[in-house]
């Protein structure tokens, strides 16, 4: 605990706990609406920040993450629909699901000295092929989807059948824990290859960090963390489409909340995804009341050009600053 | 292999030859910027649906075929690529990727709105008066309105050519591409030189969606499967080559084509990303692309 | 419902009308046929008022932005904010979604259309839908066929299905292979030839379904789709009789205007409004008054019969509490609506068995029923002359 909050002044941790503690209690403050939107905050900065250790702590774009999302999905899903396992354990198959598609496709980047933009399209071009497989595969229900039955006014954990009160605790457990294990990381001598390798592969490679090994382990553990969410979001929804579970806006959506809010930052993610969510829930608010469709995804894209050319660093590092909290860089 | 196969072979060979052209015209606008500036247009397939659009909008309000409103497309379109990268893009070309891909998603997700917004979801078609008539040669039926196509994206393709390899500007662009800090010590303005790339790409998208126009339908949310599709070509093809991007178009439209025949159609993009896995790793260069280029 | 939320919200506090949230896609990939099912509702309290169902509805607009998530949050929105019954949402997986709000805080749900089998399997007790499922659209549509050919005389001996490969595709492939048998067609399917949704052309997948020689062609397929398989059927010289067994495309203006005198005599199975229904009419007109330039389809009628069952719910119930409206929404029994079929009620699963298939046939660019008889406004032609026959202008 003590290496955890090692250099981390008192005034940020009771902030933190203070956070923490409204969080905990938020199920009570706010009404069926409020939880909802909070649930998809937590959603984002959770699967934002898997992404994050792939992006901003090892430096390798991944515009196809939905398909580690959508493979744990499946995988979860799908055992649960053909044999009644439950998510618990299905989560497992879900994990290694990913673990080896994030192993194949980190490998084959790395193997073959993709960067950059030509990496970006490899795993754009994977979670692409994977979505039209599924697409055709009677297992996973192909394009018509995968629905999982519904029970109301049941509290059944080992399942995760119950209202929305419960996945917000499951959610922001996820979101809480993946906090704090990279947190760790960052701390550890791994993290410190990766901040070697981001500033200066080369160099660091010629000073002894072992390159691919750090960023295979980066790619995996993204993809790990991913797969849960992706199973988390199966049985909160309780359908799953190829389409959406591994199309290409989910994808993007996966990487807004992590670049809007800050990237390589531990609290970047959680802010980002108030951010947009936020916005969101703004716009089309003010969509319903002009009477114009689709003018919220306008404005949309208006916020993230003026994010984008003003606040490139994202809005966590410049509000950090603000609130004289920055985020000491190990 | 019975002759009514071949046949279909054959056929679906043709016609992959033909829409190819047209991808290879799209892909010719992302090569030129890629090439040169190595900036990731995301927003590629949304420039080519605004093409659309506008050839569609002068068809139906001002009956003008999309052949000729197809320069004034073009123009317009080197105008506004010309301003958007000195105006937007410009301060980006040096920062890190994810950054270049955040601001031409946001200007991806306006366009695309904003084509919404103003022609709402409805598909817009433009029915010429030839839509239906073919060629015939021997046993093999050309559709006309893709041959037209074809032949205008080959001119537009030559008149490129001509531009790079006979103009000054031409000229500096591709040297200012093959060594950014040579192009600056010999004095060439990079600048405007960017612009003028960036015009000439958006050019080469307009007029792309002008000829496209004429063979498929436009939705607001076409584009985002014709980035993809310009990016796979590209990438085939090979970066800053431009008889590259023609020819990746040509390779992506014929294997399409056969693909489909061969496969269940409904697998035939597999088949495409399939491919481009495969070109990424085996020769991230591309076809004709020059193993230094990236 | 021009105003900002909380006023919204007050407004709604204030009346004593039943609170109708109407969730659909008017925006994203689903905007055309969203903005078209909220065309039936816009309309809806003037036709209840003039066909003397003394009913007011204040119905309030969501838009799912053709996603699931979106769709839960307002839901969640749209119940925090006093709905008493909510109405939705065309696609299956923003449906179901709703469906789970709808459930867990027990607000009864009127799906106005979607036919994915599991929205009524699943087990949801706060659900009814006013709309087959895509076994029940197929059973009917093919038996529909059947009268066709009885009525016309003329019987193809083969068959080839060209689908998009969507969700609604992959239900409509999975449940005619499951029943095939079952069908009892007179004809021999001789392939089932798929195709991804961003396909940009389909001259391959045409050239595959020419090369079975089969007689009848059986479309299911999208606008887009749509409209380049037709152009492609002209352009190989291709002419199959040609039924659409239950999808969408075919009847729509989007399709039939772009497509002029090809589009002529196209059949498609469909739950169609009923041309002679004085319901109908009456909706017809008030939808042909608002909007002069937008066809009246089966999206405007099945979105208004979803109105008119909240409607009639709520008088049955004589309160707007969830439980009596969702019991009274269980005992059901509406006979005069606007739908070809028999009156509206639901079963133990809250689906309604009675819809009727139609046949449509294209005339002088308008869909037409021409069967079942008693609500035909035309008269079938079939098979459909050739491409460049005189009879297609």
């Amino acid at each position: 605990m003590s290496r955890l909050t090692a250099g981390v002044p008192p005034r940020v941790l009771v902030m933190l706990a203070v956070l923490l503690a409204l969080l905990v209690a938020a199920p009570a403050l706010l009404g069926g609406y409020g939880l909802s939107v909070l649930i998809l905050v937590l959603y984002f900065a959770y699967v934002g920040q898997a992404w994050n250790i792939m992006m901003g702590f090892a430096g390798q774009l991944s515009l196809g993450h939905a398909l580690y999302a959508g493979l744990g999905g499946y995988a979860a899903a799908g055992l649960y629909f053909h044999y009644g396992i439950g998510p618990w354990a299905g989560v497992v198959a879900a994990v290694a699901a990913a673990v080896v598609a994030g192993g194949i496709v980190g490998y084959l980047g790395f193997r073959f000295s993709l960067a950059g933009v030509y990496f970006a399209l490899l795993t754009i071009a994977f979670a692409e092929f994977t979505r039209i497989g599924f697409d055709n595969w009677e297992w996973a229900g192909g394009s018509g989807g995968l629905f999982l039955k519904v029970e109301r006014n049941v509290l059944d954990i080992a399942n995760l059948r119950g209202g929305p009160v419960l996945f917000y605790y499951v959610i922001l457990i996820l979101a809480v824990g993946c906090f704090v294990l990279c947190r760790v990381l960052l701390e550890s001598k791994l993290g410190r290859y990766w901040l070697a390798i981001r500033e200066d592969a080369e160099a660091a490679q010629a000073v002894g960090v072992p390159v691919l090994r750090c960023k295979m382990l980066a790619v995996t553990i993204s993809a790990a963390l991913t797969a849960v969410a992706g199973v988390w979001n199966g049985f909160y929804y309780n359908n799953l489409f190829p389409e959406t579970a591994f199309g290409i806006s989910r994808s993007i959506e996966i990487t807004l909340s992590p670049i809007i809010g800050g990237l390589g930052t531990l609290f970047g993610p959680f802010v980002g995804a108030i951010v947009l969510t936020g916005m969101g829930e703004i716009f089309t608010d003010l969509s319903d009341w002009l009477h114009i469709a689709g003018i919220k995804q306008i404005f949309y894209g208006l916020a993230l050009l003026v994010i984008v050319m003003y606040r490139p660093a994202g809005v966590w590092p410049w509000l950090a600053r603000r609130l004289g909290v920055e985020e000491r860089r190990s | 292999m019975t002759s009514d196969f071949l046949l279909a072979l054959a056929q679906a060979i043709a016609k992959g030859l033909l829409t190819g052209m047209v991808y290879g015209l799209m892909a010719l606008g992302l090569s030129v910027i890629f090439g040169v500036m190595r900036v990731v247009n995301f927003a590629h397939g949304e420039m080519m649906v605004v093409g659309m659009y506008l050839a569609w909008a002068a068809f139906s309000y001002a009956e003008v075929t999309p052949l000729i409103s197809l320069p004034l497309i073009a123009l317009l379109f080197f105008a506004l690529g010309y301003l958007l990268q000195r105006g937007l893009i410009s301060p980006f070309i040096n920062r890190p990727e994810h950054q270049q891909f955040l601001l031409l998603l946001a200007i991806a997700t306006l366009l695309a709105n904003g084509a919404l917004a103003i022609a709402g979801p409805d598909s817009r078609v433009v029915q010429l008066d030839s839509q239906f008539d073919s060629y015939e040669v021997g046993p093999l039926v050309f559709d006309a309105v893709r041959v037209h196509a074809a032949v205008a994206a080959l001119a537009i393709a030559a008149l490129l050519w001509l531009f790079f390899t006979r103009t000054r500007t031409g000229k500096a662009i591709r040297a200012a591409a093959d060594n950014h800090m040579g192009a600056l010590v010999v004095g060439l303005d990079v600048r405007r030189l960017y612009a003028f790339t960036f015009g000439v790409g958006a050019a080469c998208v307009g007029a792309a969606g002008a000829l496209m126009i004429t063979i498929v339908p436009v939705t607001p949310f076409l584009a985002a499967e014709y980035t993809l599709l310009a990016f796979i070509i590209v990438i085939v093809g090979g970066l800053g080559s431009m008889t590259g991007a023609l020819l990746g178009g040509l390779l992506i439209g014929v294997s399409e084509a056969v693909a489909g025949l061969l496969l269940q159609p409904s697998l035939k993009s597999m088949f495409s990303f399939g491919l481009l896995i495969v070109v990424l790793l085996l020769r991230p260069q591309g076809l004709l692309g020059r193993k230094d280029a990236r | 419902m021009g105003a900002p939320l909380p006023l919204r919200h007050a407004l709604a506090q204030a009346s004593a009308n039943l609170k109708v949230a109407l969730l659909l896609p008017t925006s994203g990939a689903l905007a055309l046929i969203g903005q078209a099912c909220k065309r039936g509702a816009d309309v809806a309290n003037d036709v209840l008022a003039e066909v003397g169902v003394p009913a007011k509805l204040d119905i309030v607009n969501y838009d799912t932005e053709t996603k699931a998530d979106q769709a839960r949050t307002q839901a969640e929105k749209a119940i925090q904010a006093g709905a008493h019954v909510l109405v939705g949402a065309f696609d299956s997986g923003q449906t179901i979604a709703i469906a789970q709000v709808a459930e867990q805080k027990g607000v009864p749900l009127i799906v106005n259309i979607a036919a994915a089998p599991p929205i009524t399997e699943s087990g949801y007790k706060f659900i009814v839908r006013n709309f087959p499922t895509a076994p029940q659209l197929l059973a009917s549509g093919f038996g529909m066929q059947k009268e066709i050919f009885k009525a016309s005389g003329v019987t193809p001996k083969t068959a080839v299905l060209l689908c998009l490969n969507d969700t609604i595709g992959a239900t409509y492939v999975g449940a005619i292979k499951a029943n095939w048998a079952k069908l009892d067609m007179p004809y021999q399917l001789l392939d089932i030839i798929t195709y991804d949704a961003a396909v940009k052309d389909l001259s391959v997948e045409v050239a595959k379904a020419k090369a079975t020689k089969a007689e009848l062609l059986l479309p299911i397929c999208k606008l887009n789709d749509g409209k380049l398989m037709f152009q492609e059927l002209v352009k190989q010289r291709w002419e199959p009789m040609i039924i659409n067994p239950g999808g969408p495309a075919t009847y729509e203006q989007d399709f039939i205007k772009p497509l002029g005198k090809y589009s002529e005599f196209a059949i498609s199975m469909v739950p169609w409004v009923d041309p002679k229904r004085p319901m109908t009419k009456v909706l017809e007109k008030y939808h042909a008054a608002r909007f002069p330039n937008d066809q009246f389809d089966l999206d405007a009628g099945f979105t208004f019969e979803a109105m008119l069952i909240a409607a009639h719910a709520w008088l049955a119930a004589k309160s707007t509490k969830p439980d009596a409206l969702m019991d009274a929404l269980r005992k059901i029994k509406i006979d005069d609506h606007v739908i070809i079929g028999g009156p509206i009620e639901f079963d133990a699963k809250g689906q309604n068995p009675n819809i009727k298939i139609a046949a449509l046939e294209n005339f002088n660019r308008k869909p037409l029923v021409v069967l079942p008889a008693a609500s035909a406004d035309g008269q079938l032609v079939f098979p459909p002359p050739g491409w460049n026959d005189k009879r297609r202008t």
